[in-house]
């Protein structure tokens, strides 16, 4: 199935929250292999993915700087 | 974990002490944290009121686990899902319909489904050096803070909390299928407004 750039980054999302099937995961990537516009996107969704892990490496951060700093 | 030994004369109270000295010095980023979800100022307040009261509370629990900071975290998680869900029951939250309009989103692609030309995203950077930009996380929190209360609900409990499309369904009490669609709104809004954000920082 040919998927245009809003359907792609509906996939793109749901990606982030689900495994894709087959269908699904062979379309985007097809999209994403043509498109730079969506690469940069799934990029960004990837991004803000990470912010939840991020703040919790601070945190864990600031334990180790308490831990060996003083 | 088993290096006990190192730390020499130590005293319980003592470290129960820094302990303390470093819910304060946390403080403000719980409650940064506690407001994009519940977002009320005062909602927030009490929250992170009412977690660091748990954390004092037990303290001698924590009996030096790894990771003081992330085990305030996790009681603030528990302290917002139950102020959430007082939101929810006081009907405090908008209706659904009301939000989940296309026309944002519309507004960035074409007829054709291609993106609009000002709309097509651009590339943000290494993630690594990104995310720990202070100015990227300013804007990405007026961006949040931009969103309408149910999209950015459902995009913190998912991105930032981290729970699953089916137990936000739960909580929220809407189809998963519902959630996925609110969750593409939310990337999408929010990845437009970051990249403005950013990119006028970046040209600076
Ligand atoms: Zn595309």
């Amino acid at each position: 199935m040919i998927v245009m750039c809003k359907e792609a980054t509906r996939l793109m999302s749901l990606k982030q929250d689900r495994l894709l099937t087959l269908k699904e995961r062979i379309s985007l990537r097809v999209h994403l292999m043509m498109c730079d516009a969506c690469r940069h996107c799934d990029d960004q969704f990837g991004l803000l993915h990470k912010i939840g892990d991020k703040i919790e490496e601070d945190l864990d951060e600031e334990t180790r700087t308490h831990r060996h700093g003083q | 974990m088993t290096d006990q030994s190192s730390s020499v004369g130590d005293d319980p109270t003592d470290d129960s002490t820094k302990r303390m000295e470093r819910l304060t010095a946390v403080r403000p980023r719980l409650l940064s944290f506690a407001r994009l979800h519940l977002r009320d100022n005062a909602q927030a307040e009490d929250a992170v009121q009412e977690a660091l009261m748990a954390a004092i509370e037990k303290d001698a629990s924590f009996a030096g686990r790894s990771g003081y900071e992330t085990w305030v975290f996790g009681i603030l998680k528990y302290k917002i899902l139950d102020g959430l869900r007082m939101q929810k029951r006081q009907g405090q939250w908008q209706p659904l319909e009301d939000e989940t309009d296309d026309d944002a989103i519309d507004r960035q692609f074409q007829q054709n489904g291609r993106w609009h030309e000002g709309a097509r995203p651009l590339g943000w950077g290494e993630p690594e050096t990104v995310l720990d930009n202070d100015h990227f996380w300013q804007v990405f929190d007026a961006c949040m803070i931009a969103l309408p209360d149910t999209i950015a609900r459902v995009f913190s409990l998912r991105e930032l909390m981290g729970l699953s499309t089916e137990q936000i369904c739960h909580e929220i009490g809407i189809k998963e299928n519902n959630c996925w669609v609110i969750l593409h709104r939310a990337r999408l809004k929010l990845r437009s407004c970051i990249e403005k954000g950013w990119m006028k920082g970046q040209e600076k």
